[in-house]
């Protein structure tokens, strides 16, 4: 299946037909069921919380948050067409039409745990030519870390089209105040591998966080140290070349005299 | 939409972000073409939510909104519970369930005190999409 991003904005792409569409397909109810049991499965929450949902749609996630544990959680999507469908469904968590890359519009501290799933990729596209995607991710994690409480916890599912995209939103979180990181699904598969982006707001022990089964990247946590020594002085400085080349400066070219020393003329 | 989250949400133009005004947004105009409804709506009784949710609610806020909604009878205080299950605590609990989430803001419209942004609802969804000019 082709990446709905690519092909129209995400008001546009779920339209009524596709809204109803999406939400009576059985393969699709039984996926996004199982990420949001996998996400609140990481998210290890007590009971009767209150829980924000970004990309509700119709609701699907948000009718699991309601029978698992009794939360209250408020939804909010950008297709009208969605929330329709969410409406007719009669879903008891409250809906809202709002644009996440203009920020969440809610006060400090309003919620104990944020959930969404396969929405916030949808940031890293630029649907009009105003919107500028760093600074809509910016605008949406920084809104979210205010609307979060001291101590909230976060889980996204996403699906990043490169790694570039998985790096800008890990980026945009931590600039943003989160720590945190990912968690990969089915790392083998191409095709059931799964994002999850997971986040804490302030103080929590790691220990509050269900990391049961996955596997930690130990070189993801550190960083690879460079052994200064094994370098020539050429790979220095044709390295430093390629940095500064891809930082745009303007950088003699490579040849065999790079990085030789001169004769002693005198 | 709840009380509950009518209680939480505020202004989205990030030039009203700094801003005390921005929170509560006022019931106070409503326009005729979208005149206020609000309808009461049966949901499970869960005690541990409301003393969970409880001691965020800004109270202030709270008697604004309602007072505005046309209900005058709230306490000037806010309550305090401390446990969710004892006798004494129950009609009370009961009384915050039936104002916050029980009823419901199904159609009307929202101010923003700071910048004078409007927020219309309808069927019982506010629609928080800015215009392009109101995005940073």
């Amino acid at each position: 299946m082709s990446r709905p991003e690519i092909s129209a904005p995400p008001e546009v792409f779920y339209s009524d037909v596709e809204s109803k569409k999406y939400t009576s397909s059985s393969r699709i109810q039984h996926i996004q069921a199982s990420m949001t049991l996998r996400a609140l499965d990481v998210l290890a929450l007590p009971p009767h919380q209150h829980i924000l949902d970004i990309g509700c749609g119709s609701g699907l996630s948000g009718e699991i948050l309601s029978q698992e544990g009794g939360h209250v959680w408020v939804g909010m999507d950008i297709s009208p067409a969605m929330l329709a469908v969410a409406l007719d469904r009669d879903v008891e968590g409250d809906l809202l039409l709002a644009d996440m890359g203009n920020g969440v519009p809610f006060r400090a501290g309003t919620f104990d745990a944020v959930i969404s799933i396969s929405a916030i990729q949808w940031l890293c596209n630029a649907d009009s030519s105003n919107a500028d995607p760093k600074k809509r991710l910016a605008r949406f994690f920084d809104s979210l870390y205010a609307a979060v409480r001291r101590g909230g916890k976060v889980a996204c599912q996403f699906y990043p089209r490169d790694d570039r995209q998985t790096e800008s939103i890990l980026r945009a979180a931590k600039t943003a105040g989160f720590s945190g990181g990912l968690v990969v699904d089915d790392e083998e598969s191409k095709k059931n591998k799964k994002y999850y982006l997971i986040l804490t707001a302030g103080n929590v022990n790691s220990n509050d966080i269900n990391l049961h089964g996955v596997k930690i990247d130990k070189s993801a946590m550190t960083r690879p140290k460079r052994n200064r020594k094994e370098e020539s002085r050429k790979e220095y400085i044709i390295r430093k070349k390629e940095l500064m080349r891809k930082r745009g400066k303007l950088v003699a070219l490579d040849s065999q005299f790079t990085g030789r020393k001169r004769k002693p003329r005198f | 939409m709840k009380l509950l989250t009518a209680n939480f949400v505020q202004c989205t133009v990030k030039a009203c972000g700094s801003s005390p005004d921005c929170f509560p947004l006022h019931f106070d105009q409503q326009i005729p073409d979208l005149p206020l409804e609000l309808v009461h709506e049966d949901v499970d009784f869960s005690p541990e939510f409301i003393c969970n949710i409880l001691p965020r609610i800004e109270w202030a806020a709270l008697l604004t909104t309602a007072g505005e909604l046309g209900n005058t009878q709230l306490p000037d205080a806010k309550p305090e519970i401390e446990n969710p299950h004892a006798q004494e605590n129950e009609q009370l609990l009961r009384d915050l369930h039936t104002l916050l989430l029980e009823t419901q803001i199904i159609q009307g419209s929202m101010r923003c005190a700071n910048c004078g942004h409007i927020y219309f609802i309808r069927d019982s969804i506010p629609n928080f999409l800015l215009p392009g000019h109101l995005v940073q």
